[in-house]
């Protein structure tokens, strides 16, 4: 195999990637609006980043431009940094409520 | 008219001696000013009438050097009677606009030096007796000094603005002295009263002199004068004058008291008598009359204004002296009398009579403030008693202020040879070439004052006494030193007429119009006639028949009414007639001015605090605040703290963005 | 750098006054406050009337965007940082009389102030200038936030609030004018904010109109001019005397400096046109003030109407495009320093010694006090433009500009002179004159330590209006320059 990676992703079409990554986009958002369990809620906003890494990942790849593929590290680190913070503050809210409920916290307005 | 100017090189020692003619009243000032209630009465008012002598000395040291130059070391160079000025210090400079403070010595500054040092001396004389009993002598004589200061630097200064300098200082002096005993309101309401409408007028002098500037370029007077009587007026023309010389007027009304300004100078009548005398007869009120001399060049290019000027004064002289018939506080009829006597010498400025003007300046100045004295000395020993009718039969008990009082009442009703029938005489004269209504109403109106102050000499001297038993028993002659200025302006007054003698007296002996000359030259080339107008002998002797007429008419009449028949004026509260109520409420002019000026005055700044300030400006401001603190408590509602909503607003909200952004695919 | 440590000297002296406790602290304050006017007054000795921009310190801030942290003076300058220098002493003395809490904070915060006020007054860099600008707001806003009366926190944030959006205008006006300036010298930015670039924008007439008050706004605020005044009354009486002393003082000549360094110049066709909107605000506050002040019952109150309408006629006269009108302003700025200074404060001992600033309880103190009698007649004289005190000079010119720009204007504006009087005796009469009232009796005169911060004052009073050349010099080129600029387009 002495493909190297982009010549393996051009092997499917764009299109392909972008009708995928706006369905895994697609699939992040009702997630988001449809449930209320934070942990739930907080995975579907990675299944959106993630789609936004694969579309990234492609445009990158086709027309054989890095940036793309380092602003993909970019986000996957953020993430991750996000991730941690953000499990974190859902454990402490479920110590506190014995729930994830997102609807629980609404003490946050007027 | 060439001015000379000194200090030429290397004579510093005659600036010196210059700059000690206002410097030593100043040093007084000083002097009793921080030392005040430390000194004694005596030498307090030793200091300052020291310091006043001191001035006077110089002033006829100077005088003298000015007719006959003889020491080089005052005045290097100067042949007599050659104005000149001295230049002290640049003062302002900006620009174009060079002020310098410099002092103009001619045959005008002279005169008013040695009138101003000379009665200031004995006034300051007479004080030390008056005020001996005073807790704040000190201040007083203070206060006096600095008077005398500003006055000289008035009458020195050689540019509008040092005379602008003297103008107000005299002001403050005036609003200190009145407000002397400030535990009284109504005196503090008086001194108030006469600084501010003095600031009107000052108002009217201040726009007068960047009027000068703008025209002239300068307002030192030898280059303004100089440039009018060659019709230079830079960007204007000639109509120019009339405004620049309508608005020095306003600002003499204010200063000489005439209509509609003169309502200050009667309430000024609550400061000590001396104060009286020197400032609001003898020099303060009579600075009006020195500025339009000093600026006749103007006045004589601008005749509208010297049509309005010589009305007013004759109204102002009519007006005020029918208002001192019925007064009945020996100092308000002074003061009202001297309000009409200044008319005349506006009306002499209007005809164009200057140097009697000057001349009666000189002549009111000895009997007026002789018989402001002797009224002092009169309310001094009937225990602070100024009501007339309180008064009565004093001739026994004050012989020396009788008598002094006597030769003041016969100079001011202008009885031959007394001093005042001189003056007022030529001021008749000129007024009866220039317009007969003008003539006139003069003549009635020195039948008026003739009565009005026998009236005052008849109810205070003659008759019984109608005082209180205690008042009585204190009655006593004056100490001398208010006896003996009494004495010395007595005999001013009795023979001052003779320095400017009519012609049937030699036309040789018009000393003081012969010597004022140079001061008019500008004005005589400018205006020939009015100068050149002589009416024959046979009409002037006939005039001078009638005024001694009205005079000793007016003298009879007081005779008949107060000594003969024995009237006395009506108390307070006794019923009075139309007419006599209308005069003896001073024709309602103060009550019209309340009406009319202060108390809208107040309501207004009451009411601009109220609703425009507070109603409708500050509210406005407030409004924005108020109207961002309501979009707030609209927009908070937004926030309803639900998870949900915020994410699904949110999504729509990219949606719809991105719907607006590429919908047009 | 003489400027730099002009600048820097008063942060340094704040800073180190935290290791002082109590009385150390005044006493160490009034001692940097009189090292920096030493500094200013070798300034002036240094100072060559003929040349402008010295003591110039150039030092690239943000070189990427050619800013820089640049300072000089001129003649206009100088005179200010003199005024500066010399009252903030003055005011530090002022306050020795009074036990405040945290008293090191406090004078830290006055010399905090002197900071701004300097910056603001030598700054030639419109964004280091808009810093200092904010950086003078902020003291005061404690000083006047902390230390003032019952009603301080709703005044002093309404006061907070205007002027800081009114400098927000003039913050987006600079930025704008920024981008119209060409690049800067070392070619490291396009665009520079040097205030001689700001001199070389040639604006369309258009343009100018709204830029014009997008800068005025800020000054308006700060001066204030009539109806942009409202803060300044409760500002005033809320404050502590030492404050309403910087404020009055000091604080409103940054509005009327910023016009003449930063508006006039910079949009000239704009103040051409809005010359005479501006003349007749300036003469409405006037007016307007001084028959407030009439019958105003605060001694404090009726100073911050008479400050109003004094500063009108500031206004009227640099509106007046006249080197009369703005010389007279910038001798004036001087004298109603020193002459609302030494008001604030007879206004403060008065209160100390009787607990009230209200004129009708008042009456009859003259009696007690003839030391403080003379101290307040001298400085009422002075504010009412008695010829041959500080206050005639600076009336004079500024009444003669206006006058020679518009004759009737001028007259109205010269109604000042008569209304000034009223108030002013007016209060002068009901506090110290006539019979006694309830505090005549215990009322004490000047101590010598109120007589030391009045002495300096009323010097001054007849120093500037005996011998006012030394001052008109001073300024004279700078307004030359000035006006050179306005009439060059």
């Amino acid at each position: 195999m002495d493909q190297n990676i982009p010549q393996v992703i051009q092997t499917v079409p764009l299109e392909y990637y972008v009708f995928f990554a706006a369905t895994l986009f697609s699939i992040g958002v009702l997630g988001v609006l449809t449930r209320r369990n934070a942990i739930i809620i907080f995975m579907c906003v990675e299944l959106m980043l993630n789609a936004v890494n694969v579309l990234l990942t492609a445009f990158s790849a086709f027309r054989a431009d890095p940036n793309g593929q380092v602003f993909v590290f970019f986000i996957m680190a953020v993430a991750a940094a996000e991730v941690a913070v953000g499990l974190a503050i859902i454990v402490m809210i479920y110590r506190n409520l014995q729930s994830t409920d997102v609807n629980l916290l609404n003490r946050l307005k007027f | 008219m060439q001015d000379s100017v000194i200090p030429a090189a290397g004579a510093p020692f005659s600036t010196f001696l210059y700059v000690l003619i206002p410097l030593l009243p100043f040093l007084g000032f000083l002097l009793n000013g921080l030392l005040n209630r430390k000194l004694s009465a005596t030498v307090a008012g030793a200091i300052s009438s020291l310091a006043v002598l001191g001035s006077f000395l110089i002033s006829v040291m100077l005088f003298w050097e000015f007719l006959h130059p003889s020491a080089q070391w005052i005045a290097p160079g100067a042949t007599a009677h050659q104005a000149y000025t001295v230049q002290l210090f640049d003062w302002i400079s900006v620009g174009s606009m060079q002020i310098p403070f410099s002092y103009q010595i001619d045959q005008l500054s002279l005169i008013m030096l040695l009138l101003v040092t000379g009665v200031g001396f004995l006034i300051h004389i007479y004080s030390i007796g008056y005020m001996a009993h005073d807790e704040n002598v000190g201040k007083f004589f203070s206060f006096l000094n600095l008077f005398v200061f500003s006055m000289l630097v008035l009458v020195l200064g050689s540019n509008f603005l040092i005379l602008f300098i003297g103008w107000e200082g005299v002001g403050l002096c005036s609003y200190l002295l009145i407000g002397f005993w400030n535990t009284n309101t109504s005196y503090n309401n008086a001194a108030k009263k006469a600084f501010i409408i003095n600031r009107v007028g000052d108002l009217g002098f201040l726009l007068g002199i960047f009027l000068i500037y703008l025209t002239f370029n300068s307002v030192q007077f030898g280059e303004v004068f100089q440039k009018a009587s060659l019709g230079q007026f830079g960007p204007y023309g000639v109509g120019v004058v009339t405004f620049i010389t309508l608005l020095l007027f306003v600002g003499a009304t204010g200063k000489s008291a005439q209509l509609p300004l003169y309502t200050w100078l009667p309430d000024a009548m609550a400061g000590p008598t001396p104060v009286s005398a020197l400032i609001h007869a003898a020099t303060m009120v009579t600075a009006g009359i020195y500025m339009i001399l000093r600026a006749n060049v103007l006045f004589t290019l601008a005749p509208h204004t010297l049509e309005v000027i010589a009305i007013i004064g004759a109204a102002t002289a009519l007006f005020a002296a029918t208002i001192g018939l019925a007064q009945n506080d020996i100092k308000k009829v002074l003061a009202y009398s001297t309000v009409s006597q200044l008319g005349y010498m506006f009306l002499a400025l209007g005809v164009m009579g200057y140097s009697t003007s000057l001349f009666h300046v000189l002549t009111h100045a000895f009997f007026k403030a002789l018989m402001f004295l002797g009224a002092g000395s009169v309310i001094h020993a009937m225990s602070n008693e100024q009501d007339m009718r309180r008064m009565g039969g004093l001739r026994k008990a004050l012989p020396i202020t009788f008598i002094t009082f006597l030769v003041g009442c016969l100079a001011i009703a202008g009885i031959p040879p007394f001093a005042g029938f001189f003056s007022k005489d030529e001021i008749l004269l000129h007024a009866f070439e220039h317009s007969k209504v003008l003539y006139a109403v003069g003549l009635f109106t020195a039948f008026l004052t003739a009565f009005y102050m026998f009236r005052l000499l008849f109810l205070t001297f003659f008759g019984e006494f109608r005082g209180t038993e205690e008042q009585k028993h204190h009655l006593h002659e004056s100490p001398a030193s208010m006896t003996l200025p009494l004495i010395v302006l007595a005999i001013l007054a009795a023979v001052g007429g003779f320095m400017n003698a009519p012609f049937f007296l030699g036309e040789e002996n018009a000393y003081l119009s012969n010597y004022l000359a140079p001061i008019f030259t500008y004005s005589q080339k400018l205006n020939p006639a009015a100068f050149g107008a002589e009416v024959d002998h046979g009409t002037e002797l006939m005039l001078i028949g009638l005024s001694v007429g009205a005079g000793v008419l007016g003298i009879i009449f007081a005779y008949v009414m107060y000594v003969s028949r024995g009237v006395r004026p009506a108390e307070e509260g006794a019923p009075r007639g139309f007419l006599d109520n209308l005069v003896y409420h001073k024709y309602y002019i103060d009550e019209l001015y309340n009406a009319l000026l202060v108390r809208p005055i107040m309501w207004l700044s009451r009411g601009l605090y109220r609703f425009v300030e507070n109603g409708i400006i500050d509210p406005i401001v407030n409004g924005f605040g108020r109207v961002t603190l309501g979009g707030g408590q609209l927009l908070r509602a937004v926030q309803t703290g639900s998870v949900e909503t915020y994410l699904i607003l949110m999504v729509v909200s990219i949606v719809l963005i991105m719907a607006l952004n590429f919908g047009k695919f | 750098m003489l400027t730099v440590l002009l600048l820097l000297w008063p942060v340094v002296a704040a800073l180190l006054l935290h290791f002082f406790k109590g009385k150390a602290a005044r006493v160490a304050a009034f001692g940097a406050a009189l090292v920096e006017f030493l500094l200013a007054a070798y300034a002036a000795l240094l100072f060559n009337a003929n040349n402008s921009g010295q003591f110039s310190f150039n030092y690239a801030w943000v070189a990427s965007a050619g800013i820089n942290f640049h300072l000089g003076m001129d003649g206009l300058s100088l005179s200010l940082v003199l005024l500066t220098t010399l009252l903030v002493p003055i005011i530090l003395l002022s306050a020795f009389r009074r036990n405040f809490e945290n008293e090191s904070v406090f004078y830290a915060l006055v010399l905090f102030m002197q900071t701004g006020l300097i910056g603001v007054f030598t700054a030639q860099d419109a964004f280091l200038f808009y810093f200092m600008w904010e950086v003078a707001l902020i003291p005061i806003y404690f000083l006047a936030g902390v230390w003032g009366g019952t009603e301080r926190a709703r005044v002093t944030f309404k006061f907070f609030l205007y002027t800081i959006i009114g400098s927000l205008f003039m913050l987006a006006g600079f930025v704008y004018l920024y981008f119209q300036t060409g690049p800067s010298p070392d070619g490291l930015s396009a665009h520079n904010s040097a205030l001689t670039s700001f001199y070389n924008i040639n604006l369309p007439v258009e343009t100018q109109l709204w830029v014009f008050w997008l800068i005025f706004a800020a000054f308006a605020v700060k001066m204030p001019i009539f109806p942009f005044h409202t803060w300044q009354p409760d500002t005033y009486t809320e404050s502590p005397a030492p404050a309403s002393m910087l404020l009055a003082g000091i604080m409103l000549k940054m509005g009327i400096y910023g016009c003449m360094r930063w508006l006039l110049p910079v949009v000239p066709l704009g103040v051409d046109y809005w010359q005479n909107l501006v003349l007749i605000l300036a003469v409405i506050g006037i007016i307007y003030g001084a028959i407030i002040a009439i019958r105003q019952h605060d001694v404090k109150r009726l100073i911050a109407y008479s400050s109003l309408s004094h500063v009108g006629l500031m206004i009227a006269g640099v509106f007046s495009l006249t080197q009369l009108g703005m010389q007279g302003a910038s001798i004036q700025m001087l004298a109603h320093g020193i002459n609302v200074v030494g008001l604030f404060f007879i206004a403060d001992a008065i209160e100390r010694r009787t607990g009230t600033r209200n004129i009708a309880d008042l009456g009859g103190l003259t009696r007690k006090a003839p030391a403080l009698t003379v101290c307040f007649l001298v400085l009422l004289l002075g504010t009412v433009a008695l010829p041959l005190t500080n206050g005639f000079v600076g009336e004079f010119l500024l009444l003669a500009g206006v006058y020679e720009h518009n004759a009737w204007l001028g007259a109205v504006a010269g109604i000042t002179i008569i209304l000034s009087a009223v108030y002013l005796l007016r209060m002068f009469q009901r506090v110290m004159l006539g019979p006694d009232s309830a505090y005549s009796a215990t009322f004490t005169d000047l101590t010598s330590g109120e007589i030391a911060v009045l002495v300096p004052l009323i010097v001054l009073v007849f120093w500037i209006g005996i011998f006012p050349n030394f001052f008109l010099h001073l300024s004279e080129g700078s307004v030359l320059g000035i006006l050179g600029e306005v009439v060059k387009r």
